[in-house]
């Protein structure tokens, strides 16, 4: 407030104010980097009244007015800060007067899926200087283009303006996703809402849900009401199967997958009161039960039953094709208490535990191929040697210091697909900057060949709650989370953390003022004061701007 | 504390009334109506949460008669925050008595937090409390140099302050280009003294002042000569040998001194770096044509001007401990807070504080509360089992031990996650600083501390999950209201 004060009446402080003016070439930058884009010197400015519309050819998908709408409130929040926020001046007067966003779409895809086409192309400036045109395959490009665009506007003698711009974009890797954990705190839908708008914009295109865990079981199902009734924190803390179509059907418009992980058959304490007395298995000390309960017990039909049960509803709430099996951090030091799975296992020729793991998991893969449903599975699944269609996807998620590589190499040579987690588990904080630690991971980095590096799919980025919940998960994610973004979205060689920090910084500023709470995580200003602050602060009081 | 087994149902529309012997002090309508509100949040709640049975009520409560001894009016380094809270089984009448009006924002706290429910009405046990800090000085530092803060996260947290008992707030302001309005600041200043929280400013000099330079003029900060002995373009800390200097620093903090009420001004003095000192040939002049032969000699001539400028203003100060260990010549009423980090691991006893307290001056201590220092986990306990009063000294030293400061450094908090990061976790430090030395068991706080982020949770602040590894422990794993940002909280800080 005072530097504006300065900034329009002091001489003397005039050098003051233009101290805390960022380089002017990070000003509207885009994040992440777009794979092509080839800015040039002029520049037009943008009516305040900037109309958005469809080419006759295009076909009408069903997200896109959806989509017009939010991009149209982001655009017109920019006339809003535009008096108060930095000022650039240029010799040149503007090229034109953008009032059109003229979009073109191949083709509707619908429902967001492991083959989505999320590529566009942009034009700002030619072949006309009062029309940006946009062309996108499928609807998921528009979003990613628009989201691109609006990050592109910048205040030119105090009018939100844009340089003249060529975009080819497209993601580098299919698969991008989030993981949030419902289960170690509950999340309120609306926070769950606001993560999948911001990564939204950051090109984000999977939510994981980690639904349900051994600490709370809020997936309120109606064939299985129990499991939550007994195993939610409260029978308030849980997910309606509407509010999950609800949050489905908001992430769809963001163009944003939403796969959901019921993980067993370890992590599943909480389902033990509702799924009935034979569901986990009776730990047992010097040949008698000991009062407590382990995994879940795989010797009995009437528990794959439940499951079967459970899964058949999840494949009707959940549209995506992919289920998220679980699988990881089976102890087996119960099981092997048990005598009734000893018996089990001798008459089974069953002469290890990762054998009977394997039944169970078995099990859970058989009742996902009758439903149609393709499935993911943490890397333990793979490394037990359990057997798992070519389609299945194997999450690498162990030895963030480095061994995910060989764990990489060796699902992908066996012919799977991958997606790697293990070096972006955003949950572990630590005190000052850690996000080049993020942005510096290359996830085909690891011995292999070609082929196998083809079998990359993405990767994903966690939140585990242990330690968050609605008061503190955004603001430890983003702007965390944005470097992951990057890696995921821009072309192999944008990997220099030093020329990314400026942009990041700028980003986090728009996000700011979108009404995101990005945490200053992203410098130090004792050393470098230029980016200690953003043109507008986070006002945790002022909601009016939540623009998600 | 004495609670029994029986209890009261609350109502609703609880009315706060003063007795007629008691002082009218100008705070007091304003804190009716704060906590009115933030019982009825409470209320709202309730329903949904865990519920005792047991028997059925004595009595439904529905005053709180409020007894004021005398009225203070601004909160003060002895201001007088004791109370005494008496629910008798059967009444109607809750009896809060204070000796000054500080008390009575204590004691409705107290009773706020105690209303629970019991067959689903909100309750209250018959109790009788008697109550008062064991610090007279319980600090948190917010620093709006690094970042800036907006005016609303800044309320937010005195509120939250003043529901832990903090009662200061140590205002590390410094940067002049952040500086706020006048007007901005005064309605901070009160917003505070409505919750009993003093505000502090800080003006830290002669080093961290960098930003000051554009506005102070071309011989404000040292300019720093290169090997050759050429000035190399850079800036070092305040200039001492500049009477012009000195003159601003008095023109600044004369009205400084008239914004900010309170008796104590924070004077800074830390992390001097003498490196750019050494290097500048008008500064080795000086000290030569002065009989200096070291730089804390110089550092202290700077802190001694600071020292009697604001002596000269009547107002006492706050100083950081190099100004002690340097033999900068300070007054008796000086606070000399203590902040160097003890690299020692165990920890050592507090040997900065033995030698403070040693030479007859009051000490804060602060160095173990830094809460900016995040790390994965939980670390609560740690700041929670801190004990000012562990060093070698005499009672009379440990009298000197005026209490603590936390502080949350701005390098990397904004208003995305200034208040998430600070609470619980100065929760525990609060409790250190307010409660008695023989409540030290983290066992027992454990499931009290996580019944107040809940509550907090309530009110509307985001006070994050900092409380207990819930894989072992699921109970800890959620409060009955969870915190929803789109919730609108107005009316409760």
């Amino acid at each position: 407030m005072r530097f504006l004060s300065a900034f329009l009446f002091g001489n003397a402080l005039t050098n003051a104010a233009d101290r805390f003016l960022p380089p002017w070439k990070f000003v509207g930058t885009v994040w992440p980097q777009p794979q092509s884009m080839v800015v040039k010197e002029d520049y037009q400015i943008l009516d305040a009244n900037i109309q958005f519309i469809l080419t006759p050819d295009s076909p009408q998908c069903d997200i896109i007015p959806d989509v017009f709408q939010r991009y149209q409130a982001l655009i017109r929040s920019h006339f809003k800060s535009a008096s108060s926020s930095k000022k650039l001046k240029f010799s040149s007067s503007p090229a034109g007067v953008i009032d059109t966003i003229e979009v073109k779409i191949v083709n509707c895809e619908n429902l967001p899926s492991q083959n989505m086409n999320e590529s566009y192309t942009l034009q700002v400036g030619s072949p006309s200087s009062e029309k940006v045109e946009l062309t996108a395959m499928a609807e998921w490009g528009v979003i990613h283009g628009l989201e691109t665009l609006t990050q592109m506007i910048h205040d030119i003698d105090y009018r939100p303006s844009i340089n003249s711009t060529m975009i080819t974009d497209w993601p580098r890797f299919p698969f991008r996703g989030f993981l949030i954990d419902t289960s170690r705190h509950y999340l309120p839908v609306s926070v769950i809402k606001a993560q999948i708008t911001a990564m939204s914009w950051n090109k984000y295109n999977v939510l994981h849900w980690h639904i349900v865990d051994l600490e709370s079981f809020p997936y309120q199902s109606q064939v299985l009401p129990e499991l939550s009734f007994l195993g939610a924190y409260t029978p308030l803390h849980v997910y309606t199967i509407n509010e999950i179509k609800d949050i489905i059907e908001f992430a769809r418009l963001r163009g944003v997958r939403v796969v959901p992980e019921f993980d067993t058959p370890g992590h599943t304490d909480s389902w033990g009161p509702g799924a009935g007395p034979k569901f986990l298995t009776p730990c047992y000390t010097n040949g008698k039960p000991d009062g407590t309960r382990g995994p879940i017990n795989p010797i009995y039909q009437e528990n794959y039953n439940l499951m079967r049960k459970l899964f058949t509803e999840v494949n009707q709430v959940f549209s995506d094709s992919y289920l998220h099996l679980g699988g990881d951090e089976v102890p087996f030091g119960c099981w092997k208490s048990n005598p009734d799975i000893t018996d089990y296992m001798t008459k089974h020729n069953l002469t290890t535990y990762a054998q009977i793991e394997q039944v169970w998991v078995q099990g859970m893969v058989d009742i996902a191929h009758d439903l149609k449903k393709n499935y993911v599975v943490w890397e333990e699944v793979f490394v037990n040697g359990v057997k798992i269609s070519n389609e299945t996807v194997v999450e690498v998620w162990k030895g963030k210091t480095g061994t995910w590589k060989d764990t990489m190499s060796a699902v992908t040579k066996s012919g799977h697909k991958a997606i790697l987690a293990s070096p972006w588990y955003l949950n572990y904080i630590s005190y000052g900057v850690d996000w080049e630690g993020y942005y510096n991971i290359e996830p085909t980095d690891f011995n292999g060949t070609n082929a196998q590096y083809e079998l990359v799919m993405g990767g994903s980025a966690a939140m585990w709650g242990e330690y968050v919940d609605g008061t503190n998960i955004l603001p430890r994610i983003w702007p965390r989370a944005s470097a992951v973004a990057e890696r995921l979205w821009s072309d192999k060689s944008v990997n220099s953390s030093a020329a990314a920090r400026w942009r990041l910084n700028e980003w986090r500023c728009k996000m700011l003022a979108r009404g995101l709470p990005a945490e200053p995580e992203l410098h130090n200003p004792n050393i470098d004061p230029n980016y200690g602050y953003c043109p507008t602060p986070f006002d945790p009081f002022n909601n009016a701007h939540f623009l998600f | 504390m004495k609670v029994s087994e029986s209890f009261s149902t609350v109502d609703p529309n609880i009315q706060f009334i003063l007795s007629a012997d008691s002082e009218h002090c100008d705070i007091l309508n304003d804190l009716f109506e704060r906590y009115q509100n933030l019982i009825r949040s409470h209320f709202k709640s309730l329903v949904y949460s865990y519920s005792k049975k047991y028997g059925d009520p004595s009595g439904h409560v529905d005053t709180v008669e409020v007894t004021v001894k005398n009225c203070e009016v601004v909160p003060s380094q002895s201001m007088n925050e004791s109370y005494s809270l008496d629910i008798e089984e059967g009444s109607n009448f809750v009896k809060l008595n204070a000796e000054a009006e500080w008390g009575v924002i204590r004691g409705l706290e107290s009773f706020a937090q105690m209303i629970h429910p019991i067959n689903y009405a909100p309750s209250v046990n018959t109790t009788t409390i008697t109550d008062f800090p064991r610090f007279q000085f319980r600090g948190f530092l917010i620093d709006t140099s690094r970042h800036y803060l907006p005016i609303s996260a800044i309320k937010a947290h005195i509120s939250a302050l003043s529901w832990n008992k903090f009662n200061v707030l140590h205002w590390h302001i410094v940067d002049l280009e952040s500086f706020p309005y006048e007007s901005e600041i005064k309605d901070i200043i009160e917003y505070a003294r409505q919750r009993g929280i003093r505000v502090v400013p800080e003006f830290d000099t002669p080093g961290h002042t960098s930003s000051w330079g554009p506005g102070a003029g071309p011989n404000f900060l040292t300019r720093c000569y290169d090997q050759d002995g050429n000035p190399d373009g850079t800036l070092g800390p305040i200039n001492p040998i500049y009477a012009e200097n000195y003159l601003l620093m008095k023109r600044l903090l004369t009205e400084v001194a008239q914004v900010f009420e309170d008796a104590y001004l924070h004077l800074g003095g830390d992390e001097v770096p003498f490196g750019c000192w050494k290097s500048n040939p008008d500064i080795t002049e000086y000290m030569a044509a002065n009989n200096m032969t070291t730089y804390p000699q110089l550092e202290q001539q700077w802190v001694q001007g600071m020292v009697e400028i604001a002596e000269s203003l009547k107002k006492h100060y706050v100083v950081w401990e190099e100004v002690f260990v340097n033999g900068v010549k300070i007054n008796n009423n000086t606070v000399v807070e203590q902040m160097l980090v003890d690299l020692e691991e165990p920890r050592q006893l507090n040997t900065t504080m033995e030698a403070v307290t040693k030479s007859g001056h009051k000490a804060l201590l602060a160095s173990p509360w830094y809460l900016n220092y995040i790390s994965y986990g939980v670390d609560w306990q740690k700041y929670y089992v801190e004990e000012p009063t562990a060093f070698n000294g005499t009672e009379e030293q440990k009298k000197l031990v005026m209490g603590g400061s936390t502080a949350m450094w701005g390098e990397y908090v904004d208003g995305t996650n200034l208040l998430q990061r600070t609470w619980p976790r100065a929760s525990a430090v609060a409790e250190r600083l307010w409660s008695a030395k023989e409540v030290r068991s983290t066992q027992t706080a454990l499931p009290r501390l996580n019944e107040w982020r809940c509550r907090m949770l309530v009110r509307g602040l985001p006070a994050e999950p900092a409380i207990a590894n819930i894989n072992l422990m699921p109970e800890y794993g959620y409060c009955p209201t969870p915190y929803d940002h789109t919730n609108d909280y107005s009316g409760h800080f």
